[in-house]
């Protein structure tokens, strides 16, 4: 038992002391997993170091770099944009529950995107500009419905669970009354999935994500200050409303533009932050490692939906919901303690 | 103290941001101040004397928090102007502000786990630009406003670790950190002991004296307030009742108005100030 103690203890120092490292090394492990296991792929060193400079069979060069390679790209820069938009709403409620899937601006944008889809179609762009508008408008409404004399941040994610359940009943009436087709189209996505990516797809968003990820570290050290509450940060020189609107924007449109690519995907902006919180042993969470973090875990969690069940692949989403419905549990036992 | 303050006055003339301390005005001219539908206060004109310690003292929900949140331009005024140096401060860029006018405010928040010299060098910001790397004066400040607080041996603690009277010690000192030659300090004693609450008057008053800072207190400890304000303001349901030195101004009288309590004024065996004794219905 002893043995046991002091070896547990060891791991959490070398985790504690080296926790990018760890979290990059981890990744990259996956990485290569991801990319080079299975089936007819690559048997050995050689075959992936085949793959690696393209002498290696065509149709297995399209598996590896087509298809696994942009699902993998997409899984770390969607995870990364959650993890980044968890850390800037949990900064701006004061609270580890405020992130966009507890207050439902991902159910929010995925009503743009079927409404899009329902008005002009199938379309790429249709679908992105759907999403922020979606994501936006149900912000607003949790901004309007949460005030009284000023925001606390506990009533705004109370009143983020109720706009998100009233979004989900709306999703599900717009599926069952638009056509059979898009209602298909519609249902496949409803759970976040990662399934069927493409460069095509997933190149435009990336652009779009990371001008959005540039803004928030541009906000960052604002967003520091007004953890100290909006009197210490207007004292500062902080334009509090302004700079608080600046951050809500960029946080919805990751949540937003992630969720127009693959559907509402739970959980990651809720844990990602607060993992990567307690992995850097740090005072406020850094956007950095919440973005790692975040695109580790949908990686992860991808990785297990792709290969946990035999013959068949389920949407990421539904690995996600089910990780976060635990850990959400958790931090309701644990706040429920203090 | 003191040698930890001229040592402060040494650091800042090898500071070559640093300008011997421009001419300053704050006042309000006439303004209504309040919340939502309520109004605290109507027609309100106050002068902070430049160089001065100001106290401001009344009794609870007179005003004097309020009135100082609009000095501070965190509350703006429905009606009537807040002007700094001449010009109306919400028309001022509000880092600008932040460079002229520093506040201890009472509401505020630790982040959770954050390091003493962390705390302190956020004081710094309204003298940064994007992209600007933490150049030698901003250390020379964070270092030198931790000196004068007395907080140079906790640089490397937790910030919760601390205990009430080093916490405050520390938001003193982020607010040192932004150089302003205009502080304002809400409550700055609350919460503390009496010991605490001395050796923090003693240091705003050294701050006042040696650095030329002008400074605005809300206080309610009426015998401190005399001892170390130059310019006591007392206020009543949102008027200025009396305002002057407090040997000018504190009567029995005074007092009864304001605060509806009967009392003795003694002289200050320590200070010579005013001493305000209480008559209670006991005795």
């Amino acid at each position: 038992m002893k043995i046991y103690r002091t070896y547990t203890l060891t791991i959490t120092n070398v985790i504690s002391h080296y926790p990018k490292q760890i979290i990059c090394s981890f990744t990259l492990a996956l990485i290569i997993a991801t990319l080079f296991f299975g089936q007819h792929i690559a048997e050995n060193t050689q075959d992936i170091w085949q793959l690696i400079t393209g002498q290696a069979d065509p149709y297995q060069s399209i598996v590896v770099w087509q298809w696994r390679a942009s699902r993998l790209f997409a899984a770390l820069v969607i995870g990364a944009a959650l993890g980044i938009s968890g850390a800037v709403f949990q900064s701006l409620v004061r609270n580890p529950l405020g992130s966009p899937d507890i207050t439902g601006f991902n159910v929010g944008a995925f009503t743009g995107v079927l409404l899009s889809i329902a008005l002009f179609s199938n379309l790429y762009w249709f679908s992105v500009l759907g999403a922020i508008l979606g994501g936006l408008f149900s912000a607003l409404l949790v901004y309007i419905f949460a005030y009284r004399d000023g925001h606390s941040g506990f009533r705004l994610i109370i009143v983020g669970i109720a706009i998100s359940a009233t979004l989900s009943a709306f999703n599900q009436w717009l599926i069952l009354s638009v056509s059979l087709e898009t209602a298909m189209t519609a249902a496949l996505w409803s759970a976040g999935t990662l399934n069927g990516m493409t460069w095509a797809r997933i190149l435009p968003a990336a652009v779009l994500i990371t001008v959005f990820i540039l803004c928030a570290f541009l906000l960052n050290t604002r967003m520091k200050l007004l953890e100290m509450g909006d009197d210490t940060a207007a004292a500062l020189g902080v334009s509090v409303n302004k700079t608080r609107l600046a951050l809500m924007f960029v946080g919805v449109a990751l949540t937003a533009v992630a969720t127009a690519i693959t559907g509402p995907i739970a959980f990651i902006a809720l844990a990602a932050p607060q993992i990567a919180k307690r992995l850097e042993n740090s005072a406020s969470t850094s956007l950095g490692s919440s973005a790692l973090v975040g695109g580790l875990l949908l990686l992860s969690a991808d990785f297990i939906a792709q290969h946990g069940w035999e013959g068949s692949t389920l949407p990421v989403g539904l690995i996600t919901v089910s990780l976060g419905g635990i850990y959400l549990v958790f931090l309701i036992i644990r706040e429920g303690r203090k | 103290m003191t040698a930890t303050v001229t040592e402060i006055q040494q650091n800042k003339s090898n500071d070559t941001d640093y300008q011997a301390l421009p001419e300053l005005s704050l006042s309000t001219q006439s303004v209504t101040l309040g919340y939502d539908q309520t109004i605290i206060a109507n027609n309100l004109s106050v002068d902070i004397p430049e160089g001065k310690f100001s106290i401001i003292v009344g009794p609870n929900g007179c005003g004097k928090s309020t009135l100082l949140r609009a000095l501070s331009r965190l509350l703006p005024p429905t009606s009537g102007q807040v002007r700094l140096n001449g010009q109306d401060i919400h028309s001022l860029p509000t880092r600008e502000v932040a460079k002229i006018l520093g506040l201890l405010p009472q509401s505020a928040i630790a982040p959770d786990g954050i390091k003493v010299v962390d705390l302190v060098a956020r004081g710094r910001f309204p003298h940064q630009k994007w992209f600007q790397p933490w150049r030698e004066q901003d250390q020379i400040a964070v270092e030198s406003a931790m000196k004068a607080t007395g907080i140079m041996e906790f640089a490397q603690h937790h910030v919760d670790q601390l205990s009430g009277g080093q916490k405050q010690r520390v938001w003193v000192a982020m607010a040192l950190a932004q150089e302003t030659p205009l502080l304002l300090l809400d409550e700055p004693t609350t919460y503390l002991d009496i010991a605490h609450q001395i050796e923090l008057m003693d240091l705003f008053q050294d701050l006042n004296r040696l650095q030329g800072h002008t400074m605005v207190a809300v206080l309610h400890d009426l015998n401190h307030a005399c001892r170390y304000a130059d310019n006591l303001i007392a206020m009543k349901a949102g008027k200025i009742i009396a305002s002057g030195a407090p040997k000018d101004i504190v009567t029995e009288a005074l007092i009864e108005d304001v605060f509806g309590l009967p009392c003795m004024i003694l002289e200050d065996p320590v200070s010579g100030t005013p001493l305000i004794i209480p008559k209670s219905r006991q005795v």
